[in-house]
């Protein structure tokens, strides 16, 4: 029954994704960004939904399993504040310019905003392998949600293989609009059927406060789990949206710049639905399986749906987790499908400055990098085994450390390509630095102080690129007035 | 942009991003309202965030 339930979802969303082709103009504008046709609901929707992963749901229940309520505080009060403060100050402002240049990927404008094509190639390398791990957190968690839902009546290969084919089929016929779509539809279902399952689960552990009086009281404060500095410097790590090449992407779908107001009203709101609940059960998991270790921590909240909702309940319980996972694969793959065709394929092909693809063309090269990166991510996720949670907190780092790019690019006349070029440097070098030495060290901060790598890697990069813009050559005064003074 | 009220957003952006180290709440685990007081707090920190949103929005927005 369980596996019915799964099922019907899946076909649901299959159809919806199929359903939006309808409306599709066969324009890679329209592929890659909806034609800039998208209105506010299905904005914040999108948004939401897509950066809301594995990582908030199973992660986050994980970790607080571990760690307690402060969870909620480093990872989703800290996103409640930055995040809009970058849709308002950062997204608003790239909406603009990708419209008034017809950019559609981040990439193209930051190429054209220092004249440099090998920064543009840098950042796309860079870009790309930074999104591979969070893009394996989808395929992974949707594989051993699936699995450990239907107690191993579906191994977690199928599992992945299942949701990469879903998601693979819609976005190749629909793109960003099949997209938009999918994921207004899915982040609904996650919200919903997160307090569906919240107040389910309390209810069989009879009531929330006979259940909370159980669990060990170092869990309900924040000073035994978590350092002071962590929870300042971890504030860091949302910033990370300012460069995810998938919240770009959903930012340009907006119809016009008034389309960002509501969603910057309400995403702290949005954020508070999905956290309090998957934190809390998380707490909760600790009165039911006291014992798990290592990366089974991540999949508490499924054991406790399992144990708690049984049947039919438990589909639909597994459904709003792959609503929320397949809401960041979806956008993320076509993001990098973008990325692949208008940041080497289009320039690379192009003739005396002269476009050589058509838009036809444009779209069905996409679909095959779209198709070639989904197929790539599921080989992986057969071979890697780590916490889905570290993988998530390594990407985000690397996002966040390339943040002062993109205000550098919106907001500072004087910065150059140099001091870009090394500030990415900086970045690729202390990021492979704590990468490599630290990544298997859960909870690591530097030294055990509590600082996060992360705003390390932030100060270093923004100190580089001040200096070095400094001493070196800024780009012609014509591309500032370009994007300065209009 | 409706200068006047830009600088009193910007320092109550500040401000909640001061409050948002609780480290008044930092060693209980007292219960108000039927949750943990530290949770409780970034709940209502969240609300609190997407007022002052809704205020930055109304007296900052770059229509043009």
């Amino acid at each position: 029954m369980i596996l019915a339930v799964i099922i019907i979802y899946l076909a649901l969303v299959l159809s919806l994704g199929i359903l939006s082709h309808k409306f599709f103009r066969n324009t890679g504008e329209d592929y890659f960004v909806a034609s800039r046709n998208i209105s506010w609901f299905m904005l914040l929707m999108s948004l939401f939904g897509t950066h809301m992963t594995a990582f908030s749901i199973l992660g986050a229940s994980g970790e607080a399993y571990r760690r307690g309520i402060g969870v909620f505080a480093l990872m989703a009060s800290s996103s409640a504040i930055i995040v809009p403060c970058v849709f308002l100050f950062i997204g608003t402002r790239l909406w603009k310019i990708g419209k008034k240049f017809g950019y559609v990927t981040q990439v193209q404008f930051f190429r054209d905003r220092w004249e440099s094509n090998g920064l543009g190639l840098l950042l796309f390398i860079v870009l790309v392998l930074l999104l591979i791990p969070y893009l394996l957190i989808g395929v992974m968690g949707g594989g051993d949600t699936i699995s450990k839902i239907t107690e191993n009546a579906i191994p977690q290969w199928v599992g992945g293989l299942l949701i990469s084919a879903v998601v693979l089929c819609y976005v190749i016929y629909s793109g960003m609009r099949g997209t938009a779509w999918v994921n207004t539809f899915q982040t609904l279902v996650f919200m919903i059927l997160g307090g569906v399952t919240f107040v389910v689960i309390i209810y069989r552990m009879g009531g929330f406060s006979t259940a909370l009086s159980k669990v060990d009281t170092s869990l309900l404060r924040q000073a035994d789990h978590i350092k002071p500095l962590e929870l300042l410097t971890y504030t860091c790590i949302p910033l990370s949206v300012g460069m995810f090449p998938h919240i770009f992407s959903h930012c340009l779908t907006a119809k016009d710049v008034g389309t960002f107001r509501y969603p910057i009203i309400l995403y702290p709101v949005c954020i508070a639905i999905v956290w309090v609940p998957s934190v809390l059960l998380g707490i909760l998991g600790n009165v039911d399986f006291p014992a798990l270790k290592g990366p089974e921590v991540n999949s508490v909240l499924i054991q406790m749906i399992r144990q708690h909702a049984p049947g039919v309940l438990a589909g639909f319980l597994g459904a709003g987790v792959f609503a929320a996972i397949m809401s960041s694969l979806d956008s993320q793959t076509l993001s990098l499908g973008s990325m692949f065709t208008n940041d080497i394929v289009r320039p690379y092909l192009r003739k005396g400055g002269k476009e050589q693809m058509t838009e036809k063309q444009q779209v069905w090269v996409g679909r095959l990098f779209v198709i070639a990166i989904i197929s790539i991510t599921y080989i992986i996720s057969l071979i890697a085994k780590p916490s889905i949670f570290r993988l998530a907190i390594w990407s985000f780092t690397g996002f966040s450390g390339l943040f002062p790019i993109v205000v550098a690019a919106l907001f500072w006349k004087g910065s150059t390509k140099h001091g870009v070029l090394a500030s990415i440097f900086s970045v690729i070098l202390l990021w492979l630095y704590f990468f490599l030495r630290y990544w298997q060290t859960s909870g690591y901060t530097v030294g055990g102080t509590g600082i996060m790598p992360v705003a390390v890697i932030i100060l270093v990069s923004t100190l580089t690129l001040i200096i070095v813009s400094l001493l070196t050559k800024p780009p012609s005064s014509e591309t500032i007035d370009r994007y300065f003074n209009t | 942009m409706k200068t006047t009220h830009s600088w009193i957003l910007y320092i109550l952006l500040l401000v909640l991003f001061i409050l948002h180290n609780d480290f008044w709440f930092w060693e209980t685990s007292h219960i108000v309202l039927g949750l943990p007081i530290g949770l409780l707090y970034h709940i209502v920190f969240c609300f609190a965030a997407s007022v002052l949103m809704y205020s930055l929005v109304k007296f900052m927005w770059r229509e043009k």
